[in-house]
């Protein structure tokens, strides 16, 4: 349910005053894409236990993993990103407070220098839980709505999960918690409502982030469905620029092809370079949008431990090095939207050096309907599939992917 | 032409900063944690959440030796900075001030002894919570 997230913003912010010699040869984006000694941040997904069954979860979660971390495994984990000087650790699932300890490791966390931010449902976060959160330092709660109206969310999220994130986000107000994060996946449903999240984040003195829906866990099955259109696109591109105090976890980088102005933020990939994913069963993942063996880069269970994978494994040596535009070579646009998204691609069945399936310029979608058409499609007939499925059986309104309306 | 440091913001409030100067006693926020990276250093301060990017090693070693140092110019001679590129690292120290990532000492290291020393002389330490 979490994602991405880099708390960086360069391009417009770049101070011109530090523009002095001596200056670095590289670009800060040049220096990202040869990969860190440890990620800024990574997102960990605690369980894929969840009470709700989100239709386009990126991680497929329902049931709990046997197999998920213990506790002391946690801890050993959070001890590794402590001597790596990883700043912060994204928490997620699945539900993460579905962990009985869930407190346990935020506390753990926290009181070894790795701050915590968590992306919750809002289910568990009753006034004793708001007033527990609100007593915590260096936490951050991303609480996850879908729509702005119930009609809206629930469509996605499920019956009563509206009612019950606003219900958390007034124990947090009561709690007096401070700027919690409202956290939206842009949807073709929600993006005309924009303006009305960022009036209910307002309202609580919360932050609104939004970010981009990508083909990944159940998410691959209703992709067709949800992604907002070319129009919407566009027109998030000029209200993301108008209103720079909106968060995006630096996710709709593929939009600055649209114009000369580019979104703040890092424009690019960050995969394997400066952020990725550990599972609830350790494995660890280029990204948190790739949960599929053509992306998992090894497991904190692993002799050598989660430094090890992030340091060692070839799968990220791959990744940081220096990647052709592909078919994007002859487009213009290609230094402003970096080809995209790699999770994208790979579940819509394009190569990874293909245009994004979102291209703003329509280069994606003109490259999907010739493979499909020329049964070129990476796997046709049997795309990629997430690497683990936990969903609940019933639980969700299957739709085969691959029937695009039109 | 790329500077010596790029700071976020994306994930934080506007901060009021003042302006670095020379015979000024600085410190690095003891909020601020720095982590060594090819390029110089990522620096992140857990009270802001802020991210900032050192771009020059050399800048990284005056970050670290502003509490050390009875002024900014000390720290600037201390890390053999030569004085053609103090303007460039005054601008960059300004901005890391305009995000509470280095803060204004009171004093200096040669203060009253009833101050608590760790106050303002020690090293930065990562930031515990």
């Amino acid at each position: 349910m979490s994602e991405t997230t880099i708390p960086v913003a360069i391009g417009r912010s770049v101070p011109s005053a530090a523009a002095q010699p001596p200056a670095a040869t590289r670009s800060l984006t040049d220096d990202f894409k040869l990969g860190l000694e440890a990620p800024i941040c990574l997102t960990w997904e605690l369980t894929y236990a969840c009470n709700l069954a989100c239709r386009h979860c990126l991680s497929s979660s329902g049931r709990r993993d046997p197999a998920e971390l213990t506790t002391e495994e946690c801890f050993g984990v959070v001890d590794e990103l402590q001597r790596l000087g990883v700043f912060y650790v994204n928490l997620g699932g699945g539900e993460p407070m579905l962990r009985r300890d869930f407190f346990d490791i935020v506390e753990y966390s926290t009181a070894h220098d790795v701050g915590v931010k968590f992306s919750t449902n809002g289910t568990y976060i009753d006034a004793p839980a708001a007033r527990r959160l609100a007593s915590m330092d260096y936490l951050d709660i991303q609480l996850s709505i879908d729509g702005a109206t119930a009609a809206v969310n629930d469509d996605v999220r499920g019956e009563g999960s509206f009612a019950t994130a606003r219900a958390a986000m007034d124990h947090l107000a009561a709690a007096e918690f401070g700027a919690f994060k409202i956290s939206v996946v842009v949807t073709r449903q929600n993006a005309d409502q924009l303006d009305e999240f960022r009036a209910i984040a307002a309202d609580y003195g919360a932050q609104l982030r939004i970010t981009r829906l990508r083909p990944s866990g159940r998410g691959a099955d209703t992709w067709d469905e949800l992604h907002p259109t070319q129009q919407q696109q566009r027109d998030l591109y000029h209200w993301l620029l108008d209103r720079p105090d909106v968060l995006t976890g630096d996710s709709f980088f593929h939009l600055n092809a649209l114009g000369s102005e580019q979104l703040s933020g890092l424009n690019l990939c960050g995969a394997g370079r400066v952020v990725c994913l550990i599972d609830p069963i350790g494995d660890v993942y280029a990204c948190p949008f790739v949960i599929h063996d053509e992306f998992l880069a090894g497991n904190v269970r692993d002799e050598g431990g989660f430094s090890g994978v992030w340091k060692g494994s070839e799968l990220f040596r791959s990744l940081r090095e220096p990647t052709s535009a592909g078919a994007c070579a002859s487009c213009g646009a290609y230094d402003a939207c970096q080809g995209g998204c790699m999770a994208s691609k790979f579940f819509v069945g394009l190569e990874l050096d293909d245009p994004d399936p979102e291209c703003v310029l329509g280069h994606g979608e003109a490259e999907l309907e010739r493979k499909r058409a020329a049964g070129e499609l990476v796997g046709v007939g049997a795309l990629p599939r997430p690497g683990q499925d936990h969903s609940r059986p019933g639980a969700t309104v299957p739709v085969s992917i691959g029937q695009r309306p039109g | 032409m790329r500077g010596l440091l790029i700071a976020g913001s994306a994930e934080a409030t506007e901060a009021t900063g003042a302006r670095v100067e020379l015979d000024a006693a600085w410190a690095l926020n003891p909020r601020v944690s720095i982590r060594p990276e090819r390029f110089g250093a990522l620096a992140y301060h857990f009270g802001n959440r802020r991210l900032s990017f050192l771009r020059h090693p050399d800048l990284v070693k005056v970050a670290e030796g502003l509490a050390a140092a009875d002024t900014v110019a000390d720290a600037l001679r201390a890390a053999d900075v030569d004085p053609a590129r103090w303007p460039a690292f005054r601008r960059a120290l300004d901005t890391l001030a305009a995000s509470d990532m280095v803060v204004r000492r009171e004093t200096t290291t040669d203060a009253p002894s009833d101050l608590d020393p760790t106050e303002s002389a020690s090293p930065p330490k990562r930031s515990v919570p």
